[in-house]
């Protein structure tokens, strides 16, 4: 191994990986190239528009701005471990049912973000909502029917588990 | 019954996982990357480009013009914009040398090691520069295109009116900012052919750009839709463009090259919407009646003439509004200016021209002493009257009625007298304003005709329906919406229909996805080829109770079991492109929306407290999706209102970067409240007209009617900043 590359042990989508590239690498291009997990996105690569999205430690982070060293010892989710199987997570499944996702880009990351914004606000307020996906920019819906997901959502948990 | 109903989208389920498949997930063996080494300057003649030391070039695929098989050309309207400039540049950022290698790091090392030396010649930036033509950038007169609108005696009514109202509007270049990048992916080998696979709105175009690009039989190019993450018009051309430079690397390394632009290219290098400016001349009775209207309409094409000609026309055409006046010239050019082409934005030319009218409406009531609603309500055009262009308006409108409700779902009467009294006294000033409009769908006049849009329904002996159209699914909803026509028209489960991704090697030419055609026109196209699959299954086996047995019988019998639907355009429509004049669009969606504002007098923020959305759009097909079309149209309204600024330094832009170029958050935006009102369009699938460039058309106005009532200032510009909108104020005091 040349001496600028790391070996980065983590958990990721609940299964042990090993990442291995130059200490600075994105996060981001580690987990769509080396993992294929693809359902991260890049919009910007500056951190604006969350699209590369993912749950650091439980944590909403845009995976751009995350160096591949700074993954070391931490378990990851990405869009990719959401759903349980064939079984869609609450919120997956209010985005499809309010029409949350239309081009479906900034989905993955807007998704996480609403589960991250439901973990900390169980019943949050529009103002909460409007805070809690802030840094995930959508350009198609204007963000109506997303919120409408989001409460969706809260009443699907409300219904059984998540 | 499918149409009426919020059916969840088709493609939902990948969407929401992550398992949807965009260009930039795809990656082949052997693959290498490409990137694009544009002009540093905006115009100029190349006297040479450098290779400095230092990379290993030998590795690193390098394409200038010299290496184009075909043609160097982007096929599309004019042939005046090359694949690569070849000694000249007409633009800042234009593409030069392309350059592939296998390590993209590497590959960003080497594109800042070519230097492109140029001698510059003196750059156009204004469209006054480019009309007053000291420098000749194109053609004879910098001009790409003219329209003359003529309707009655402009003149003479002017010389008998009451009033004169004059006012002169601006709109600034938007960058549709889709938040998936351009990029595509092609193989291409001499004895294969050319195939790409991309983010994009019109398979077609690029398929015909790339026939002449490497000048080959139509069998040999394939172009393939991946999943496109939004497109709003900025991937109706200029994906050509990128989908040559792909190929023409491929071509050249014998290896798939991979182009995907990072944010700043794609903010920099690609389209955006056209600057405009609107002048009005507008001749009034004095209870109010239009006598005349005398519209100069300019946009600014940038360096290459691109959809220029088309976006004018629809702005033309678009910019006497839903009025009837009895006399009406629209004058509309579009210019060449030494910046990156403006192209195809959701709109296309009507939101421009209609942000001067609706403004100017307000000040031609204010001027006579009539409420901005009084004034309209006088002037809508009626069912039955003609319009500017000679199109006489057949199908029901009712502009009053959608007006009243608008007016009454946002308390406009009560908010207007109550803020009067509230704002004298605070620094928070509020005001509420509206806008009415319309959207025609379609291509323009003829455009439709010279399309000549097929699409095709096969059914297989599972009884699935398969739905093959090029029409692409950029997040609008088009698998969703085809699905639901199809299943109604064949009396089948919508899961049994299966919408084919767009591949130019197995989808007919339904035409391109733009112009709010595809719901409505391709849309009946999809719903009378059902119906004729559905024929054809009756006659041949007679009942058909079981639709896959039926299926499944006929093709043991007869074979493959498929029909075909062509565009044929509707009885009694005409368009003459000569006189320019006729049955403008096959019929328009009708809307008033209505913006409540507060304006912070400390920091001359304004933010928009309420907004309400109402069209007249034919049937609603999907109601989920519909309200969805017009909720995001109006985000990108008001952001191009108040938020997104270009900004210009020596012709390129200078804040090409999220950070800087600033787009509604969901902090950002009001309550977008939306309503319909449903009136089954004849000739639309079961009744629908097209709805996803109509809502980009109403914000911009509303909003500056609304601070303009706020302020008590007369806005002429967007996008209303705070740094304009304190000028505005600062100087009606001086």
């Amino acid at each position: 191994m040349p001496d600028s590359t790391v070996s980065v042990r983590c958990r990721v989508n609940g299964t042990d990986a090993t990442l291995i590239g130059h200490p600075m690498t994105r996060l981001l291009d580690s987990l769509r190239s080396d993992l294929h997990l693809t359902g991260v996105k890049e919009g910007c690569g500056e951190g604006e528009c969350g699209a590369c999205s993912i749950l650091l430690d439980g944590r909403l982070v845009n995976s751009c701005l995350i160096p591949l060293l700074h993954a070391d010892g931490a378990s990851i989710v990405t869009i990719e471990g959401v759903a349980q199987g064939e079984r869609l997570h609450a919120v997956q499944a209010a985005f499809i049912a309010q029409g949350g996702a239309q081009c479906g880009i900034c989905t993955p990351g807007m998704v996480l973000a609403a589960m991250s914004l439901l973990e900390q606000h169980p019943n949050p307020s529009d103002a909460d909502i409007r805070e809690g996906l802030a840094g995930n920019l959508c350009r198609c819906t204007g963000y109506v029917r997303i919120f409408e997901a989001v409460l969706d959502a809260c009443r699907r948990s409300e219904m059984g588990p998540r | 019954m499918h149409i009426g109903q919020s059916t969840p989208r088709k493609e939902g389920r990948g969407k929401v996982t992550g398992q949807a498949r965009y260009v930039d997930d795809l990656a082949l063996p052997g693959m290498l990357h490409g990137v694009t080494v544009r002009s540093p300057s905006p115009r100029g003649l190349i006297r040479d480009i450098r290779y400095g030391s230092g990379i290993p070039w030998d590795e690193v695929t390098i394409v200038t013009a010299a290496d184009i098989p075909g043609d160097n050309v982007v096929s599309l309207i004019n042939d005046d914009q090359p694949y690569l400039a070849d000694g000249r540049v007409n633009h800042a950022e234009e593409p030069v040398v392309l350059l592939a290698h296998r390590d993209r790091s590497l590959l960003e090392e080497a594109r800042r090691h070519v230097t492109i030396e140029i001698d510059p010649l003196p750059p156009v930036f204004t469209m006054d520069d480019s009309l007053e033509g000291r420098d000749v950038i194109w053609g004879t007169d910098n001009t790409f295109k003219r329209y003359l609108v003529s309707r009655g005696d402009v003149d003479a009514a002017f010389a008998v009116a009451d009033s004169v109202v004059e006012g002169e509007y601006e709109t600034g270049a938007q960058e549709q900012l889709y938040i998936e990048p351009n990029g595509m992916l092609s193989v291409a080998r001499r004895e294969d052919g050319v195939t790409v696979w991309g983010s994009m709105q019109c398979p077609y175009y690029i398929h015909k750009a790339l026939e002449r690009l490497f000048n080959l039989p139509s069998e040999m190019i394939r172009v393939i839709q991946m999943e496109t993450g939004g497109g709003f018009g900025g991937k109706e051309e200029y994906p050509s463009i990128i989908a040559g430079h792909a190929a023409l690397l491929a071509w050249k390394s014998g290896r798939p090259v991979k182009i995907i632009y990072d944010r700043a290219e794609d903010m920099v290098a690609t389209t955006k919407r056209h600057p405009s400016r609107t002048r009005h001349r507008t001749a009034v009775t004095k209870d109010g009646r239009l006598l005349a209207m005398d519209i100069d309409f300019l946009i600014d094409g940038g360096a290459y003439s691109t959809l220029s000609s088309v976006v004018l026309s629809r702005g033309t055409i678009h910019a006497p509004g839903p009025y009837f006046c009895p006399n009406v010239r629209v004058r509309g050019r579009a210019v060449a200016t030494s910046v990156p082409p403006h192209g195809a934005f959701r709109g296309f030319g009507a939101p421009q021209s209609l942000f001067a009218l609706e403004r100017h409406m307000d000040r031609v009531a204010h001027a006579i002493g009539l409420e901005p609603d009084e004034l309209r309500r006088r002037n809508f055009i009626q069912t039955g009257q003609t319009s500017a262009v000679g199109q006489v308006m057949h199908d029901p409108i009712d502009m009053a009625g959608l007006l009243d409700r608008a007016l009454a779902l946002s308390d406009y009467h009560a908010k207007r007298a109550r803020f009067a009294g509230s704002n004298a006294a605070s620094s928070l000033k509020k005001g509420i304003g509206f806008a009415a409009f319309m959207h025609g769908a379609g291509f323009t006049g003829s455009g439709e005709d010279h399309l000549a849009s097929v699409v095709t329904v096969e059914a297989t002996a599972a009884g699935r329906v398969r739905v093959l159209t090029s029409c692409t699914e950029i997040g609008q909803g088009t698998n969703t919406v085809f699905s639901q026509i199809a299943a109604d028209a064949l009396g089948i489960d919508i899961d049994a229909i299966e919408i084919v991704q767009p591949d130019t090697a197995s989808v007919p030419n339904s035409g391109p996805t733009v112009a709010s055609r595809t719901c409505m026109v391709v849309g009946k196209l999809v719903e009378s080829a059902a119906l004729s699959l559905r024929t054809t299954l009756g006659g041949a086996l007679g009942e058909v109770a079981d639709f896959p047995g039926a299926c499944r019988d006929y093709i043991r019998l007869f074979g493959p079991l498929r029909a075909s639907s062509k565009y044929h355009a509707t009885a009694g429509a005409r368009w003459d492109d000569e006189r320019y004049e006729g049955d403008a669009y096959g019929t328009y969606a009708w809307a008033v929306y209505v913006a409540e504002v507060t304006i912070d007098m400390t920091t001359c923020e304004v933010r928009v407290d309420d907004f309400v959305a109402l069209q007249e759009v034919g049937r609603v097909i999907n109601p989920v999706l519909a309200m969805g079309q017009i909720e995001g149209g109006v985000a990108q309204g008001i952001g191009w209102t108040l938020l997104e600024q270009v900004v210009w330094h020596d012709g390129r832009m200078a804040n090409a970067q999220m950070t800087n170029y600033i787009m509604p958050t969901s902090m950002d935006l009001p309550p977008i409240r939306v309503f319909f009102e449903e009136k089954p369009y004849a000739h639309g699938p079961g009744g629908a007209k097209g709805i996803g460039e109509l809502p980009m058309d109403g914000a911009a106005p509303a909003i500056a009617n609304a601070v303009s009532h706020a302020a008590g200032v007369s806005v002429t510009q967007i996008p209303i900043t705070p740094e304009s909108l304190m000028a505005l104020m600062e100087a009606a005091v001086a």
